[in-house]
């Protein structure tokens, strides 16, 4: 969907959402109150500039709007590849982004993200997956690689990947294996605003993907592996 | 003859396993491990693919004592699928962090040496790292120190370098690579101009331990050895930094400051250079503690 759109279905009530190159910026009215709205938009590459833009609007929202609930508008194509990047630490431009949206939901802010269009790999690891609750339009993309690419590295067989995951969520692209692996709550159709208003009702609750992973049985074995590794006595 | 022989005594954190690294950094006699490999907690995906697993997944994970003080450690294996994080693994590495929140621990160990996300169970490893990024953070929140170790052969990459970057403390070898997309991937979808994934000299000046610890990346350099790693792990122990507004303001500010001030480097000697050292394209060359003495007050931020 075009991020206009998206912007008039999401906020009947008007909305004050700027972009500047990718980034996308600013405030809108819902009928649960006044939200922040960041994100990016294009496909955009996530590099060091824009994980820093991203970061600077989340500490822009706590210091100026204590509280306010904060929607991620979510279209990435990934993570910036350049020597350049990698020279200056874009693992760390990510992580301080990732630590932003971690004081904000510390600090009250509901953390609610969108994936509209695209959401790649660790573009999305540090901003949309941030969220406490993630959710996708029907007609997004949400992967860490397409299927060619992955038989190329795997050396796995391309047919034999398209054919597992017919029933498997665990490797292919997909909004529908992410709902089923616990990570994308649910899918928006018709009204968007109506969804909006119901997701910022919802009371934040700490990370519970892995519980629904394994109640849509997606992903079935993470809930009871991390469950035993936290609770298990130790002999002697 | 005295350095040649503390040299010859080294045991090399880079080419130990995940085992020998653990059991070097504890306290003798006092690894306790959780779920280890006789419980056979596998990959249920691997084994579809038909492709080799591991009966403990690619990871270590316990109990122990540092310098008598209770830790949580985790030790990735390199040698397992380049420690790439897969479900299960992803999941003992979150059980662990979340364990730390219910008992009283001195603090989180990560020996981390991991290409990132698994790839043949993508969707399961990238949602298990969102999972192990939040965990950490969690752990910070209560103040108690989580500590990544890197200095392994197949380096901290991917996901599991933003991992490392959300910790309190970052500990790195010269020989360890910190970043987020490997010199091969760049090279594979960019090409070769791009990054060339060859040139070791190119790959570790720009991904290593110095110039992580230049930057500010790493906090601590230290030598190719696993005695030196338990040195440093156990005074970060005492390192816990909360998650306060003014912490990531200062943290962003000098973020900010970085990409102005070496934006526009096409090489880490560039950066080197503008940081006032002298003879950069030596740095590489140097022992961990002649290299710390020439760059004193010189790293960035």
């Amino acid at each position: 969907m075009k991020l206009t759109d998206l912007l008039n279905k999401l906020f009947p009530q008007g909305h004050q959402v700027k972009v500047e190159g990718e980034v996308i910026w600013g405030s809108a009215a819902t009928e649960a109150g006044e939200i922040a709205v960041i994100g990016t938009t294009d496909h955009a590459y996530i590099g060091v500039e824009i994980a820093l833009a991203l970061a600077a609007h989340v500490l822009d929202v706590m210091r100026h709007h204590p509280g306010r609930p904060i929607v991620m508008l979510v279209d990435t194509h990934g993570q910036r590849l350049s020597h350049r990047d990698e020279l200056l630490g874009i693992n760390g431009y990510l992580a301080h982004l990732a630590k932003c949206l971690e004081l904000a939901r510390l600090r009250g802010h509901k953390l609610i993200s969108l994936v509209y269009s695209e959401a790649v790999s660790g573009g999305f690891l540090s901003f949309g997956l941030m969220a406490d609750e993630t959710y996708a339009l029907r007609d997004a993309q949400v992967r860490v690689m397409n299927l060619a690419a992955m038989a190329r590295v795997t050396k796995l067989p391309l047919e034999r990947l398209e054919e597992l995951s017919k029933d498997s969520p665990v490797f292919a692209p997909g909004v529908e294996n992410y709902v089923k692996m616990g990570a994308v709550q649910s899918v928006w159709e018709g009204d968007l605003a109506q969804h909006l208003v119901a997701a910022l009702q919802r009371p934040a609750e700490p990370d519970r993907r892995r519980e629904l992973g394994l109640d849509r049985q997606g992903r079935k074995a993470a809930y009871k592996v991390a469950q035993q590794v936290r609770e298990s006595a130790l002999n002697g | 003859m005295i350095g040649m022989i503390s040299r010859a005594l080294k045991h090399s954190y880079y080419e130990a396993n995940a085992r020998s690294r653990i059991l070097g950094l504890l306290d003798p006699d006092t690894f306790q491990e959780l779920l280890p490999p006789q419980e056979r907690v596998v990959s249920p995906h691997l084994e579809t693919l038909g492709v080799p697993w591991a009966f403990d997944d690619g990871v270590i994970i316990g109990t122990g004592k540092l310098e008598k003080k209770s830790v949580l450690i985790a030790a990735q294996e390199g040698g397992f699928m380049g420690g790439a994080v897969g479900e299960v693994h992803g999941a003992k590495l979150t059980g662990l962090l979340e364990r730390a929140l219910k008992t009283q621990t001195d603090g989180v160990l990560l020996l981390i040496e991991s290409g990132g996300v698994r790839l043949h169970e993508a969707n399961a490893g990238l949602i298990a790292v969102s999972e192990i990024i939040r965990a950490v953070l969690a752990v910070r929140t209560a103040e108690i120190p989580v500590i990544a170790l890197i200095g392994g052969t197949y380096g901290c990459f991917g996901g599991m370098g933003i991992v490392a970057r959300c910790c309190d403390t970052v500990i790195m070898s010269e020989e360890g690579r910190l970043a987020l997309s490997g010199p091969e991937v760049i090279e594979t979808v960019m090409g070769v101009e791009e990054f060339d994934s060859r040139d070791r000299a190119l790959v570790w000046r720009t991904t290593g331990g110095k110039h992580r610890y230049l930057l500010g990346d790493a906090q601590v350099l230290v030598d190719d050895d696993i005695a030196a790693f338990r040195q440093a792990a156990s005074a970060a122990l005492g390192t816990s930094q909360a998650l306060t507004l003014e912490a990531l303001e200062a943290e962003h500010a000098a973020f900010a400051k970085r990409l102005e001030a070496f934006g526009e480097c096409p090489d880490a000697l560039d950066i080197w250079s503008r940081l006032g050292i002298t003879a950069p394209q030596g740095l590489p060359l140097l022992e961990a503690a002649e290299f710390l003495e020439a760059v004193a007050q010189r790293r960035a931020g």
